[in-house]
C-alpha cells in the first residue's frame, strides 16, 4: 500500500515509482547469482558504459560489509559518492528479499545526494542459486552465472535462472578451458526460461559488457517512456 | 569494619583528625593520588568478586519512576539542606540517620585578571581550602570528604564558577563509601554550574566503593552559553581483594537547560543483573568518565577514537565529548583520562 | 485494533532492518567476552537492564503520546555513543517504513516529516504501537525482547551457536523481561507529568565501548 505523495521530506514506503517531490525515480536494476560467477565485474564494466550517457549510482550488498563498494571504488568506476555499501548482517538474500528497509534507504539516499539519477544498480551479496531481488526494491534483476560454475547450472534452475528477467553466462572464455559446453547451457536455459533472454558474455573480450548494456538501455527507455 | 570507628559524633566534626583517625582506610588516601591507587587497585577483576552470578535473578529493575539519585531539580540544590547550630558553623548535622552536609564554592572573575572565591564553605566531613592559584585559575581542595560517606550520610558538594571565573577543584585523596552503622543508604550529591563565559574543572580523586557500602552519587552540571567544562569521575569497585558495595552513580550534564548527557552505572550486589557481565562491567573493577565542553565544539567537535581496548572519546549531540573508561584498577584508568584529556588540548 | 499486533511488529520477521544489526554481540564476541551460552545470557541479561530498560521506557513513553522530539532528545542524551546513535536513527528510519506500511496514521506521518532520517528507534516503536492501537506496556515488552533477542540471534551466526541454546537464553530471560517492561512502562507513565528527565538512564560502558570500536573495524559482518 503506498502513500500519497504530497508529504515533503519524509520518503516514500516502498517501491514506488515517484519521488515524494512527484518526479520520476531512478530505474532500479538488481544483479544476483552465485559467489565468483562475476557481478562485481559486470557492474563494473556496466558502469564504465553507461556513465557518459547516463547518471548512475551502485549499491552493494557485502557479507563483509564494504568489499564489493571497495572494488568498485577503487577501479574508479564511478566517483565514491556514487557508490553506496548495505551491511547485511551476514545475510545478504535478507537485505534484497525479506527486509529490503536498508537497500531502499540506500537508493533514496543516493537519488537525494547525487540526483537526479537514470539508473541505480543494486548487487546482492554472493549468494546461492536461491536469491532474487524483492519487487519492492528492484524493477528489473539481472542473475548472472559462470562457465567455470557448472554447465549443469541452467539446467538445475532455481528462481534466479528461471525467473530473472535477464539470464548472463560470465566467463566464456574459460568454457573450453573448464570443459563447459555453452550449446548445452543455452539449450537449457531456453527450456527453462522461455522467451526470457540470455546473454553468453566475457568481460576479457572488448566491449564485452555491450550486450547487457543493451538490455539495460532498453529497460530505461520502457521506464522513462 | 576494618578497625574503623567513624561514629563518633566529635570526631566527625574535625575533618582532619577524623582523616587522620580512620586508620587502614587513610592509607589509600594521599595527595599524590597515585600511590594511593595502586594500593586500592586490583591486579585484575578476578578475585573472590563474581557479582553477575551472585546477583543473577535478585535484582528488581532499578530505574521505575524518579532515579533514586533525585529527580533532577530545577534549582541543583540538594534537599535537606542541614541546619547549622550556631557557633559550630563547622559541623554537619550528624542525625540519627547520619551526618548532613554540604560543602559551597563560588568563583568569580576579581576584575584583577584573577578568579576571587566569595563562597567557600565547608562543613562537617566536607572541608575545602583554597590552595595556590594558576594564573587566573582558582584552585581549590577537598579535604576531608575522603573517608566518608556512611550509610544514612547525605553530603552536597556545590560549586559555581560565575561569568569569566575559573575554578578549578581537586580532592586531597580518594572518597571511600563505607558501610555505616545504620544500613541506609548514603548519598553524595555534587552540583555545579557555570556561567556564560565561566570555566570549572573538577578533577577530584577516585570514588572507592568498599564491601557493604550502599553509596547513590548524584552529579548535576548546568552550564549557560560559552560555559566551559572538564569534569572527570572515577569508581574503583571495592577496595584489594574486596567485593564492591552497591553503587549508583548518575551524571546529567546541560547545556542552556538541554540535556547534553544523562548516565547512570548501578553496580555491585543488589545491582540489576548483569552488570559485572559482558555488556557492561566485565569485571574490570575501575570505571571512569570525563566530559568536556567547549563553545568551539559546536563548530568543530572531535572525531570519535579508541583508546586501547576499553576506553572511546565519543562527541555527544551538542558541543561536549564524553571519555568512557574501564580498567583493572584505578592506576590504568586514572592514564587513560590522562591521557584523553592530553589528547583534547 | 487488536492486541495480536504485536505479534506482527514483535516478528523478528517484521522488515525493519534489525537483522543487519548485532546489539553489540558482533564486538563482544570478538574480543572474546561473550564465547557461548552462559557469556550470551550474561551480555543480554546486562543488556536488558541497561540499554534494554532506557529503550523500553521510551518506546512506552512514545506509546502514551509523550512528545517524540523530546523523547528523542533524551534518547540521545543516553547514547553517549555516535555510532550507537546513528545505527538507532538509521532503524528508526527502517522501522518507519515498514510501520506506515502497515499501520498507516497521521502521527508517524508526522514523526517521518520531522525526522526524514530517522528518529531513535525506540521512538519510532512507541509510535507504531500507537499506530496500531496497542498499549505502552505492549511498547515496553517489543522494546525490552528486542534488546534481547536481536544478539542472541546475532550470535547464532557469529558463533555458531546452538540456536536451542539461544532460544532456551532469551526464555530464561524472560521473568527479567516482565520486570523490566513492567518498570519502563511505570517510568513512561511519569513522563507525562514530570517530563523526559525521569526517564531511566542506565548505561552499559562496555556496550557504549564496543560499538565505537566496532564502528571502527574496517570488515565486520553486523551493521552494529
Amino acid at each position: 500500500m503506498h502513500l500519497d505523495h504530497t508529504h515533503d521530506g519524509a520518503s516514500a514506503v516502498s517501491a514506488d515509482a515517484h519521488r515524494p517531490d512527484g518526479a520520476r525515480r531512478a530505474l532500479r536494476i538488481g544483479l544476483g547469482g552465485p559467489v565468483g560467477s562475476g557481478k562485481t565485474a559486470t557492474v563494473a564494466a556496466l558502469c564504465r558504459s553507461l556513465r557518459d550517457e547516463l547518471s548512475l549510482a551502485v549499491v552493494t550488498n557485502d557479507i563483509y560489509t564494504r568489499e564489493d563498494a571497495e572494488f568498485l571504488l577503487r577501479e574508479a568506476v564511478l566517483p565514491p559518492e556514487r557508490i553506496a555499501a548495505v551491511e547485511t548482517g551476514a545475510c545478504p538474500h535478507t537485505a534484497i528479499r525479506d527486509d529490503i528497509s536498508a537497500n531502499l534507504e540506500a537508493v533514496e539516499d543516493l537519488e537525494d545526494e547525487v540526483g537526479p539519477l537514470d539508473l541505480i544498480l543494486v548487487e546482492s551479496g554472493g549468494d546461492n542459486l536461491t536469491a532474487t531481488f524483492s519487487k519492492g526494491l528492484v524493477d528489473a534483476q539481472i542473475f548472472v552465472i559462470d562457465v567455470a560454475g557448472g554447465d549443469d547450472i541452467p539446467r538445475k534452475g532455481g528462481p534466479g535462472v528461471t525467473t530473472a528477467d535477464l539470464l548472463v553466462v560470465n566467463k566464456t572464455d574459460l568454457a573450453p578451458h573448464v570443459g563447459s559446453d555453452l550449446g548445452r547451457m543455452a539449450a537449457d536455459a531456453k527450456a527453462q526460461r522461455a522467451e526470457l533472454p540470455v546473454v553468453f558474455q566475457s568481460l576479457r573480450t572488448e566491449d564485452g559488457v555491450a550486450a547487457v548494456a543493451g538490455w539495460v538501455r532498453e529497460r530505461l527507455a520502457a521506464w522513462t517512456a | 569494619m576494618d578497625g574503623v570507628n567513624r561514629m563518633d559524633g566529635v570526631n566527625r566534626m574535625d575533618s582532619a583528625r577524623r582523616t587522620g583517625e580512620v586508620g587502614p582506610v587513610g592509607d589509600v588516601g594521599r595527595v599524590n593520588g597515585v600511590g594511593p591507587v595502586r594500593d586500592v587497585g586490583r591486579a585484575n577483576g578476578a578475585g573472590p568478586v563474581d557479582g553477575a552470578g551472585s546477583v543473577r535473578g535478585a535484582d528488581p529493575v532499578d530505574g521505575a519512576g524518579p532515579p533514586h539519585g533525585g529527580t533532577p531539580s530545577a534549582d541543583g540544590s540538594g534537599p535537606g539542606r542541614p541546619s547549622r547550630p550556631g557557633g559550630a558553623g563547622r559541623a554537619g548535622r550528624l542525625t540519627t540517620a547520619g551526618v548532613r552536609a554540604t560543602a559551597r564554592i563560588a568563583a568569580r572573575d576579581d576584575g584583577r585578571g584573577g578568579t576571587s572565591l566569595p563562597v567557600l564553605e565547608g562543613e562537617g566531613p566536607l572541608a575545602v581550602r583554597r590552595i595556590r592559584s594558576h594564573g587566573a585559575e582558582a584552585r581549590v581542595m577537598l579535604v576531608g570528604a575522603m573517608s566518608g560517606p556512611l550509610g544514612g550520610d547525605h553530603l552536597t558538594v556545590e560549586a559555581h564558577a560565575d561569568e569569566g571565573a575559573r575554578l578549578r577543584v581537586g580532592s586531597a585523596a580518594a572518597t571511600i563509601a563505607l558501610p555505616g552503622q545504620n544500613k541506609g543508604e548514603a548519598r553524595y550529591d555534587v552540583r555545579l554550574s557555570v556561567a556564560d563565559g565561566g570555566e570549572l574543572h573538577w578533577l577530584p580523586e577516585q570514588l572507592i566503593s568498599a564491601g557493604g557500602s550502599d553509596l547513590c552519587v548524584s552529579s548535576r552540571i548546568d552550564l549557560q552559553g560559552r560555559a566551559r567544562l572538564v569534569f572527570r569521575e572515577e569508581q574503583v569497585l571495592g577496595r584489594v581483594g574486596e567485593e564492591p558495595g552497591r553503587l549508583t552513580s548518575r551524571l546529567v550534564v546541560r547545556l542552556d537547560g538541554r540535556v547534553l548527557l544523562d548516565q547512570e552505572l548501578a553496580c555491585g550486589p543488589g545491582a540489576p543483573g548483569g552488570w559485572d557481565g559482558p555488556a557492561v562491567l566485565a569485571r574490570l573493577r575501575a570505571v571512569g568518565q570525563l566530559v568536556v565542553v567547549r563553545p568551539e565544539f559546536a563548530d568543530h567537535l572531535p572525531e570519535p577514537r579508541m583508546l586501547g581496548e576499553h576506553a572511546a572519546l565519543a562527541p555527544l549531540a551538542g558541543p561536549a565529548v564524553l571519555v568512557t573508561a574501564l580498567a583493572p584498577d584505578g592506576l590504568g584508568l586514572r592514564r587513560v583520562l590522562d591521557e584523553a584529556l592530553r589528547l583534547l588540548g | 485494533m487488536s492486541r495480536a499486533a504485536l505479534l506482527v511488529l514483535a516478528d523478528g520477521r517484521f522488515p525493519a532492518g534489525g537483522h543487519a544489526h548485532s546489539g553489540g554481540a558482533e564486538a563482544a564476541v570478538k574480543s572474546g567476552r561473550v564465547t557461548g551460552a552462559a557469556s550470551l545470557e550474561d551480555f543480554c541479561r546486562g543488556r536488558l537492564h541497561t540499554a534494554g530498560l532506557v529503550s523500553a521506557s521510551l518506546a512506552a513513553a512514545a506509546a502514551l503520546g509523550a512528545d517524540p522530539a523530546a523523547l528523542d532528545a533524551a534518547a540521545d542524551a543516553r547514547t553517549p555513543s555516535p555510532a550507537l546513535r546513528a545505527a538507532a536513527r538509521r532503524l528508526g528510519r527502517q522501522l518507519m517504513r515498514a510501520a506506515r506500511a502497515a499501520w498507516p496514521s497521521a502521527e508517524l506521518e508526522a514523526l517521518a516529516r520531522e525526522f526524514p532520517k530517522g528518529a531513535h528507534q525506540p521512538v519510532v516503536l512507541g509510535v507504531t504501537a500507537r499506530a496500531a492501537g496497542l498499549a505502552a506496556d505492549d511498547a515496553a515488552y517489543c522494546s525490552a525482547y528486542e534488546s534481547v533477542s536481536g544478539p542472541a540471534t546475532a550470535t547464532v551466526r557469529l558463533l555458531s551457536l546452538d540456536p536451542f541454546d539461544a532460544s532456551a537464553v532469551l526464555a530464561r530471560l524472560a521473568p527479567e523481561l516482565d520486570r523490566v517492561a513492567g518498570a519502563a512502562a511505570a517510568a513512561a507513565r511519569g513522563v507525562l507529568d514530570h517530563g523526559v528527565d525521569v526517564l531511566p538512564a542506565a548505561s552499559a560502558p562496555l556496550l557504549e565501548i564496543g560499538a565505537q570500536a566496532h564502528a571502527a573495524w574496517p570488515v565486520r559482518l553486523f551493521a552494529s
